[in-house]
């Protein structure tokens, strides 16, 4: 039974990094650069969904869509101001951006909510559930999380394979140029592809506050590095991939955590990433690139 | 229909396209033949507004367009079949024609699919597929049918015959005969210039970024100095 719960535990904590890789591997896919602050917008996803909750005194539902609203709009921003003059700079050059882009949230945060833990209450508060005669005790939140994962794979496949917005962000995933020439606006794809990220992010950060109750201004960086993991263990770019990676992750590491070494758990998880990177450089579920010549 | 005055193309310090000067009028064939790397899919990649020309002017239908970005040239008539097809491989064939027609109102997209597949029915038998595992005289169909679907006033077409079997060479350009009579004007980059000067109405020859020669069709393909650098004699 403890297996069983450590599982839950596992596929919970897994979901959220799945939503955050989600983020990661739908900016890389389409911009081609690895967004290095998307950590730190989890984090700000988490304080405005705190200020909401404590401050304003709104329901969590009210809570959560304003920090889907503000981290949006920060996504955009960041995305406009800092990454968009940099589009045929080296990616070199777009990754340091993404590290100081980064440092400066984590900075900003820290000026404006203080550098003592916020406890962040459960936006969830429901009862947990109880099976087998009390035995196994699955958090609100974990299931909340799982749910929230699951309707946000289903909607983004439907999206990216059904819509014309997201036919056209594969489009320009393939070919910048010649999705130009189709007519379609690349820096406006990217906007959205930042939008839909971020409002991600903002969902990420409120679940995982939930889950584990103390904000920080660094809260975001830890989960946004697993969460990286999670991408490339998939294959990044492959919005399956992240799911699956995201998951495996969690579970490994809680598995890890109770098992073998708590101290040692997040070094098992990059482990992990390091073996996969090994014997598969593209990830479990990346595409090789074999074009017809 | 498309006036090009002048322009000068650079790549960072190299000078691809020295003050190069055409036009393309409403309702002919224009190509521009010349060899490998004299700047001839660069001239239609400035055209089409992925590349910016130093100097110069281009005006498409009366309006000046250089330095109008080339996702807006699009629903302006304007469609650039590119050097190497640069269809989307991981869509499907079907997907494939629905992003050419990204600018066009939803509701003619059926109608337009089914006038692709008309001109071009072995791509009506693979529409579920995915564009990278057809052949290469498939994607070059997806590649003009896709470009079909924006409803051009110039169809440019980059060395379509890239790469394929001669019989493959005379379907295509029978397609191009076609979309012309049905009165899509067509701005044609070759290497193949027998082919080329044989559908074209009006020709220029491109040597290192320059203009070298210009005419009819029919008179560049009996010029000697033409037989003897393109056509083999």
């Amino acid at each position: 039974m403890t297996f069983l719960s450590y599982l839950i535990n596992g596929i919970s904590l897994g979901s959220v990094y799945a939503i955050i890789a989600l983020g990661y591997t739908m900016v890389y896919g389409i911009a081609k650069m690895l967004n290095f602050a998307h950590g730190d917008v989890i984090m700000v996803g988490g304080y405005i969904a705190f200020c909401a909750t404590s401050y304003l005194g709104l329901p969590s539902i009210a809570a959560v869509l304003l920090s889907m609203a503000v981290c949006t709009v920060l996504g955009v921003t960041i995305e406009g101001l800092a990454y968009r003059p940099l589009r045929s700079a080296p990616s070199l050059a777009v990754l340091i951006t993404a590290i100081g882009v980064s440092y400066f949230l984590q900075n900003a945060a820290l000026l404006i909510w203080g550098s003592a833990p916020k406890s962040f209450p459960s936006l969830v508060g429901l009862e947990p559930l109880r099976l087998f005669d009390g035995q196994l005790v699955i958090t609100s939140e974990a299931v909340v999380t799982v749910i929230a994962c699951i309707v946000i794979m289903v909607a983004l496949t439907l999206f990216t394979g059904e819509t014309k917005m997201g036919k056209a962000m594969r489009a320009v995933s393939e070919d910048k140029g010649a999705a130009q020439l189709m007519g379609i606006n690349v820096n406006h794809t990217i906007s959205i592809t930042f939008a839909i990220g971020s409002a991600l992010a903002a969902i990420a950060g409120v679940l995982l506050c939930s889950a584990y109750p103390v904000l920080l201004p660094t809260t975001g960086s830890m989960p946004g590095i697993k969460a990286f993991t999670a991408a490339v263990f998939g294959g990044i770019g492959s919005i399956p991939g992240a799911m699956i990676g995201g998951i495996l992750l969690g579970i490994i590491e809680i598995f890890g955590k109770a098992y073998i070494s708590t101290q040692l758990s997040d070094a098992i998880v990059f482990s992990v990433l390091i073996i996969v990177l090994l014997v598969k450089p593209t990830g479990l579920l990346g595409k090789a690139v074999n074009e017809k010549v | 229909m498309l006036q090009v005055q002048d322009i000068n193309v650079y790549y960072g310090a190299i000078h691809a396209i020295k003050g190069v000067s055409f036009e393309v009028r409403q309702g002919e064939i224009v190509t521009l033949i010349g060899a490998n790397g004299a700047g001839k899919s660069t001239i239609l990649q400035t055209v089409s507004g992925l590349l910016r020309s130093r100097t110069g002017s281009i005006s498409f239908l009366g309006e000046p367009i250089s330095g109008v970005p080339a996702h807006k040239l699009v629903s302006r008539g304007l469609a650039h079949v590119p050097e190497g097809r640069r269809i989307f491989l991981q869509m499907s064939v079907e997907e494939n024609l629905e992003m050419g027609a990204f600018t066009q109102p939803p509701s003619g997209v059926s109608d337009d699919l089914a006038h692709v597949f008309e001109l071009f029915p072995r791509l009506k038998e693979r529409r579920r597929q995915i564009a990278g595992t057809l052949s290469g005289g498939e994607q070059q169909m997806l590649a003009m049918g896709r470009a079909l679907m924006s409803h051009p006033r110039l169809l440019m077409l980059d060395e379509p015959s890239m790469g394929l079997a001669p019989i493959l060479v005379e379907q295509i350009f029978e397609i191009i005969r076609t979309l012309h009579q049905s009165g899509t004007t067509v701005l044609l980059v070759e290497q193949n210039a027998q082919m080329a000067l044989s559908v074209a109405d009006r020709a220029y020859v491109l040597e290192t970024g320059t203009i070298s020669l210009s005419g009819t069709g029919q008179e560049l393909a009996q010029s000697d100095a033409i037989r003897k650098a393109y056509l083999g004699g």
